[in-house]
């Protein structure tokens, strides 16, 4: 399994570096939402998956990257790329602290009810405080420079297509990096534990509210980061990007690829993605398709996809042994 | 011998009701003190009172001279005290090794870590492994707990307290589930288990009076949250009356045993 496991990320590595030089432009476009949600899912499932909180109000995390890219690049001026990132995620991380602290003394429906409230008042916040966010039209974000190169020769989309993608990409393996070295970690471990036993793992020393309020935060770094690039990509960060209904496709996305996986948030995000726009060309009743595919899939399959493909490798393994 | 725990007249009561009355006692290295009483007597309030889940209404408890009324289940387990509970507490999708290490982590202070990888740490792999071959699981190391036999999640539970390298541990009924015949397998087991990990003081809350009268260096009989009696399993079971109040119709058998 493990050496199987490294065939695919490289393959799936190699894929995405060649990604731009077989697709069409508008295509790479598309990979670059999954890339930003790839990105914010992976914090988002230390959450959910491994922490076992499942947050109706991550949106609101990804709204704070991608009006934090809009607001340093286009009032403040700020140009570089990585500044942008950092700062909007620290952003995030502090503003997820408080909420956190509020937040993981409750579990369930508690939980999710309360970050949900925290994240619809995050989206009035933007939706009517006009002279600072731009209200419904939002805040223009800036295409800011890379390792503090500008790359002015280049038209909007060939830069995103072009830089910016393999930028993203190289966030993708970095973050995903070391996410998975958070997993297995000693920390991992008892993030799991309080998940799985909260007063055995009290008894064993786990200190339950902390660990959960630092996984908490690290989800709210991961998602200001994808919604930095999803803000960049359209140019554009508006309250949309913190409506609730954002924070169901997160959800969504989670359980699609598999929470109970490592790699199930990023099958999930790409598999959304290309899901959606095939069905937005198809149909103009794609929110009920998608509906329906979530139902067979929690349904029949509650791994997920990755789940799904798991099991269909073991069967294969067993037969060919 | 030196006092490990200890309760000082310790009062608890909720409104007007008063479930502790006034309890002292002491456990000191090298015993196994029994806390015995019928249902309702207070047992499980006192567990929870000497284990620093609940503060005392007054009084005070004290483990290794330091005040632990109330500290809660975390610095519990800093102190060096762990508890097993009745009911099997388990993880159910972790593996026996998985659940070992957990314990393992909180007590060598690695639960900061971020970045290292616990699988590969060689220090907790052999403390796991130790652990586990102790309570006779090292053949389960990779199994998910909830895979697991009844009597194995209870023996993975125990084993996961013993893994924090206690100094006192109080075991919740710890063969409530376990068939009559296995109880003594446990009990030993779990008795030697103590003594090969270094466990100075065993705390035994139990209904089963044979298991009782066979491991207790002393027994500490509960009846409307006070203290009975105090004594040696001897002196305890050669008097009628103590033996009627707590252990009631089982007299004849036991009183007949003890003699």
């Amino acid at each position: 399994m493990r050496t199987l496991q490294a065939v695919l990320l490289s393959v799936a590595l190699v894929v995405l570096l060649a990604l731009p030089r077989v697709l069409s432009q508008y295509h790479v476009t598309l990979v670059l939402p999954a890339l930003a949600y790839a990105i914010a899912l992976l914090g988002y499932n230390l959450l959910f998956g491994y922490t076992g909180l499942l947050s109706f109000g991550h949106a609101l995390f990804v709204a704070i990257g991608g009006y934090g890219a809009a607001v340093l690049s286009s009032r403040l001026g700020l140009k570089s790329f990585e500044l942008i990132l950092l700062l909007s995620a620290v952003t995030a991380v502090l503003v997820a602290i408080p909420i956190a602290l509020l937040s993981v003394r409750y579990v369930k429906i508690f939980f999710g009810i309360l970050t949900l409230a925290f994240g619809m008042l995050f989206h009035s916040f933007l939706f009517k405080f006009y002279n600072l966010t731009g209200g419904d039209t939002g805040i223009r974000v800036l295409r800011p420079t890379l390792l503090g190169r500008a790359y002015e020769d280049l038209d909007k989309t060939t830069w995103l297509v072009g830089p910016f993608y393999y930028y993203c990409v190289v966030l993708l393996v970095v973050l995903g990096f070391v996410m998975w070295r958070l997993v297995h970690s000693p920390f991992g471990l008892h993030l799991v534990a309080t998940r799985e036993n909260r007063r055995k793992s009290e008894y064993l020393g786990v200190r339950v509210r902390f660990f959960r309020l630092i996984a908490f935060a690290i989800s709210a770094f991961y998602c200001a980061v994808g919604g930095a690039i999803l803000a960049i990509n359209t140019g554009q960060a508006d309250p949309e990007l913190a409506y609730w209904t954002h924070s169901g496709d997160l959800v969504f996305m989670t359980v699609l690829g598999g929470f109970g996986n490592f790699f199930g948030p990023v099958v999930g995000a790409f598999s959304y993605v290309f899901l959606k726009d095939q069905l937005v060309g198809m149909t103009q009743y794609w929110r009920f398709w998608l509906g329906l595919i979530l139902v067979i899939l929690v349904v029949l399959f509650p791994r997920g996809l990755a789940g799904l493909f798991e099991r269909m490798w073991a069967r294969l393994h067993r037969s060919t042994m | 011998m030196s006092t490990l725990l200890e309760a000082i007249d310790v009062r608890k009561s909720y409104g007007d009701f008063v479930a502790i009355d006034g309890i002292s006692l002491a456990v000191g290295e090298g015993e196994l003190v029994s806390i015995v009483g019928p249902n309702g007597a207070g047992k499980t309030t006192l567990v929870n009172l000497l284990t620093g889940l609940l503060p005392p209404t007054s009084g005070h408890v004290r483990f290794k001279g330091q005040d632990i009324a109330g500290i809660g289940p975390v610095m519990l387990a800093k102190h060096g005290m762990a508890r097993a509970f009745q009911l099997v507490h388990i993880f159910p999708e972790m593996t026996v090794a998985e659940t070992i290490a957990v314990a393992v982590v909180s007590q060598t202070g690695k639960s900061m870590r971020f970045f290292t990888p616990v699988r590969k740490d060689p220090a907790v792999n052999q403390r796991v492994r130790e652990v586990a071959q102790i309570f006779g699981l090292e053949r389960k190391l990779d199994t998910q707990s909830r895979l697991l036999s009844q009597g194995e999640q209870k023996l993975l539970d125990i084993a996961s307290a013993f893994a924090l390298a206690p100094e006192v541990i109080l075991l919740d009924e710890p063969t409530s589930g376990v068939s009559s015949g296995d109880k003594h397998g446990l009990m030993r087991n779990v008795v030697d288990a103590a003594r090969k990990a270094g466990v100075k003081a065993i705390i035994l809350v139990e209904h089963d009076m044979d298991l009782v009268a066979e491991y207790s260096t002393r027994i500490v009989a509960i009846q409307a949250g006070k203290v009975l009696a105090d004594r040696k399993p001897d002196d305890f079971f050669n008097d009628p009356e103590i033996v009627a109040a707590i252990v009631g119709k089982r007299v004849g058998r036991l009183a007949a045993g003890a003699a």
